[in-house]
């Protein structure tokens, strides 16, 4: 009875998602790049350089991954560095008192998702914007692992807990696999688990979120959480691959995983993005980087092309966007 | 549909005239061929279904949107309107239904903003003068309050008042206004067209939006009705009746009378709920919606309606009393209220009850995900043919279940909210205003599908500030007033008399 012809406000969406026409843009853009490098330099296709790269993009998506979630929902924690910092010193510390590696890993983890913890708490039960509250932990968290370390570096780890950060399997760096366990495991979870879902719903609009019954201050809590606890596991693996920690080592963590998550084509307005964006987002982050070294350009042009790229993508993610609405 | 007036008029050129205004937006044509003359002094009501191009032609009227063909006319003499300047220099002022106020500045910088006398210092600004000049335009209208009032502490009748005063002091001889009742209270209403029959003797015309047959009655001199884009034809209210006009508005007989089965014996006592008051106002509400039934919520805007519907499904916080449901006691957040069974369908439908950038299938399975996965899993193609079902089922117009929702109009998008409900097999449904901005088309669907819920043992609260509306669907009412039930009415106590006296103040 109704009309419909005349209700259609636009064409229909086309066959392929706008998750996935953005996705195959960056993993283009990505391919670009190599192609790219590997006509400028020589050495870019070596083996070798290609799992430094990789190897690097790894220890960037570890953090950008849990980051994912949060922005997600529309949310930001500016705090995943310093607690790296601190998760990597306590896990050292407990590494050299008990001699246990997976002691030591038990314990980087369960500090990062005891910070990522409150910053949900913070955010859940004390309301305070995600923003302020989680750059509020950053000085906690700076504070707390200056007082800790007192100006000490903690060196030299068992050549098995070295084997984390360093080793190779199959002729592959280790990390790599690691990559792609919580690449998987972080796909899967947004994309087919009901929690998944929900963040995507809080992210695109909370207050309908919880008036269609999800409980939005339970999954913000775990969704912080995650993030802390990847922030502990980037930690483990920094303290295994750099063999030392040291109070500052997250200082220049956080805002290259920002970058990751907003090159990968997550939305900080929260309800759009992906997890594997954020691994292609990283990806391009590092061959940058990795094509500026080898082509000897120097480290002080780095971020200003880091901030040209994240501000390149947000525009035409935004453009593709409105186009396609 | 032709360029000649269809009816004859006593002025002898209109102040204002559009003549074969077409505009066309990808794979729709918003507006196609449409005339339409605004003579001075008068109310012309501008009538139409959600779509048939009402807030097209005013953004052309505006300046907002550049028509792709037709000509204007002012004074019989030929004009372009390409931007929103041009319009203000004639004179077109528009009062959209969201005001464009800036809440932290004061009425009086609100009226003259980017208009400001200069002070005697360059730069500054003459703060003696500008609230003197606006107290000046808030005399005109008639609107007695103080001009250093901050915007953010009006109520939404007061806003109005301003943005009126605002056109005012631009000389606007043509103001339009989108639906200006329609978040107004009664006595506000009386005091907008008090307003208006002021504006009309100065001379000034209004192009008036209305979904309101009792207004487009009330207060209209002409009418124009709109479809699909087409200037359908121009009467005279003393020359149609409300039928004929419905029939021009959807080009299809629609049954006004919203029928009901009613059930000869209500069932059980679904909600109870005991002594209710919450900080946001409410106190000492009692209420009982038994199974089978439609149960009203009526009162004034503000007498508390939808607190009491948000302190029921856990959005906001309860003081004391009980809220007992299918025999339990529940109290918490709405992820709860919603697990057992009560579904609200809010009054804003676009801020409260859809994800806008998300897909009509990611809005509709949004509640349900629980008892469609129960394993946790979540599967895109099962969501979908879930989702597919319920677009048959309520006849959600959408090309498909992956459309944004956001693109879907009033009415199929107010589906989708009831939709997400009926997938999670919700047994109380909590309407707030669940009418509002929908055309009539879609008003009876939603009334036959809340129907065919009770009959399958479910029950609804209803609130509604449409009496008609209520006194047509509800089995019974309770009526509020001040944060209070002020009384209840049976079913053949159910008239709008009596719902006006339970809820007016008793000043």
């Amino acid at each position: 009875m109704t009309d419909i012809s005349k209700e259609i406000i636009a064409p229909p969406r086309s066959f392929l998602s706008q998750d996935a026409i953005q996705l195959f843009y960056r993993l283009l853009a990505a391919l670009l790049i190599c192609a790219v490098l590997a006509v400028l330099s020589d050495s870019f296709l070596s083996l070798g350089n290609i799992l430094n790269v990789l190897r690097q993009a790894s220890l960037t998506f570890f953090i950008a991954s849990g980051l994912t979630l949060v922005v997600l929902t529309a949310g930001l924690d500016l705090s995943v560095g310093a607690n790296v910092a601190l998760s990597a010193c306590i896990a050292g510390t407990v590494i050299h008192k008990t001699g246990s590696p997976a002691l030591g890993i038990l314990t980087g983890l369960a500090c990062g998702g005891i910070v990522g913890l409150l910053n949900g708490i913070m955010v859940t039960a004390l309301r305070i914007p995600s923003f302020i509250a989680t750059y509020g932990m950053l000085w906690v968290l700076n504070g707390l692992t200056y007082w800790y370390m007192a100006g000490e570096t903690l060196h030299g780890f068992p050549a098995g807990f070295r084997q984390i950060g360093s080793g190779y399997l199959f002729g592959l760096p280790i990390p790599v696999y690691l990559l792609l366990v919580f690449l998987g495991i972080g796909t899967f979870f947004a994309q087919r688990t009901i929690w998944g879902q929900e963040i995507y719903a809080i992210g695109a609009n909370p207050v309908a979120a919880r008036l269609s019954g999800i409980p939005v201050a339970r999954r913000l809590l775990l969704v912080y959480a995650v993030s802390g606890t990847m922030a502990g596991l980037a930690s483990i693996i920094f303290l295994s691959r750099l063999n030392s920690a040291e109070a500052d080592i997250g200082e220049s963590l956080t805002l290259p995983a920002i970058a990751a998550v907003l090159i990968g084509g997550t939305s900080l307005f929260g309800g759009v993005g992906t997890v594997f964006g954020t691994f292609i987002g990283a990806l391009i982050l590092t061959l940058v980087l990795n094509g500026m070294n080898l082509l000897s350009v120097s480290a002080n042009w780095q971020p200003l092309v880091t901030g040209i790229i994240v501000i390149l993508a947000v525009w035409l993610d935004m453009k593709t966007r409105r186009r396609a609405q | 549909m032709s360029d000649a007036l269809p009816i004859e008029v006593t002025s002898p050129t209109p102040l204002f005239e559009l003549r074969g205004i077409s505009k066309e937006f990808p794979g729709v044509k918003a507006l196609d061929d449409v005339s339409f003359a605004v003579y001075p002094g008068e109310v012309h009501m501008l009538l139409g279904e959600n779509g048939a191009g009402k807030s097209s032609l005013m953004k052309v009227l505006c300046g907002a949107y550049r028509a792709d063909a037709g000509e204007f006319y002012y004074n019989g003499e030929r004009v372009a309107i390409s931007s929103t300047a041009d319009a203000q220099k004639l004179g077109i002022a528009v009062i959209f239904q969201e005001f464009s106020l800036v809440p932290y500045l004061d009425i009086a910088q609100n009226i003259f903003l980017g208009r400001e006398p200069k002070g005697r210092i360059p730069g500054t600004i003459d703060r003696r003068r500008i609230l003197a000049d606006a107290r000046r335009v808030l005399d005109t209208i008639g609107f007695d309050i103080d001009p250093s009032t901050t915007v953010d502490k009006l109520g939404v009748a007061q806003q109005q008042m301003v943005e009126i005063a605002k056109a005012i002091s631009q000389n606007a001889r043509i103001l339009v206004m989108d639906e200006p009742t329609a978040a107004l209270s009664d006595r506000e209403t009386e005091l907008l067209f008090a307003l208006i029959a002021r504006l009309k003797a100065d001379g000034v015309s209004i192009v008036y939006i209305s979904h309101r047959m009792a207004e487009v009655f009330a207060l209209g001199d002409r009418i124009t009705v709109l479809r699909d884009g087409r200037r359908i034809d121009g009467v005279r209210p003393a020359d149609v009746t409300p039928d004929q006009l419905v029939r021009m508005m959807v080009g299809r007989n629609v049954d006004m009378t919203y029928p009901r089965h009613f059930a000869d014996k209500p069932g059980d006592v679904l909600l109870e709920v005991k002594g209710l008051a919450a900080p946001t106002g409410i106190s000492d509400i009692n209420i009982e919606v038994r199974r089978g039934e439609i149960v009203g919520l009526c009162g004034l805007v503000g007498s508390g309606r939808s607190e009491v519907a948000r302190a029921i499904f856990g959005a906001d916080p309860v003081t004391s009393g009980e809220i007992i449901f299918d025999g339990k006691s529940i109290s918490g957040e709405p992820d709860l209220a919603a697990r057992r069974g009560i579904a609200l369908i809010p009054e804003s439908r676009k801020s409260e009850g859809l994800a806008l950038l998300r897909s009509v299938s990611d809005n509709l399975v949004v509640s349900a995900l629980r008892k469609l996965f129960p394993s946790g899993l979540f599967d895109q193609r099962s969501a979908q043919r879930t989702s597919d079902a319920l677009i048959r089922q309520l006849r959600i117009a959408t090309p498909s279940a992956r459309q944004t929702v956001g693109l879907l109009s009033g009415g199929n998008q107010q589906k989708v909210v009831i939709g997400k409900w009926l997938a999670a097999g919700s047994k109380l449904f909590i309407f707030d205003e669940p009418t509002r901005g929908i055309d009539i088309g879609a008003k009876s669907e939603i009334f036959a599908l809340i129907d065919r819920l009770v009959a399958e043992g479910a029950a609804a609260l209803m609130i509604s500030s449409e009496q008609v509306e209520i006194c047509h669907v509800c089995d019974r009412a309770y009526v509020m007033r001040e944060g209070r039930i002020a009384g209840h009415l049976t079913h053949n106590e159910l008239t709008e008399e009596n719902i006006v006296r339970l809820g007016m103040h008793h000043a």
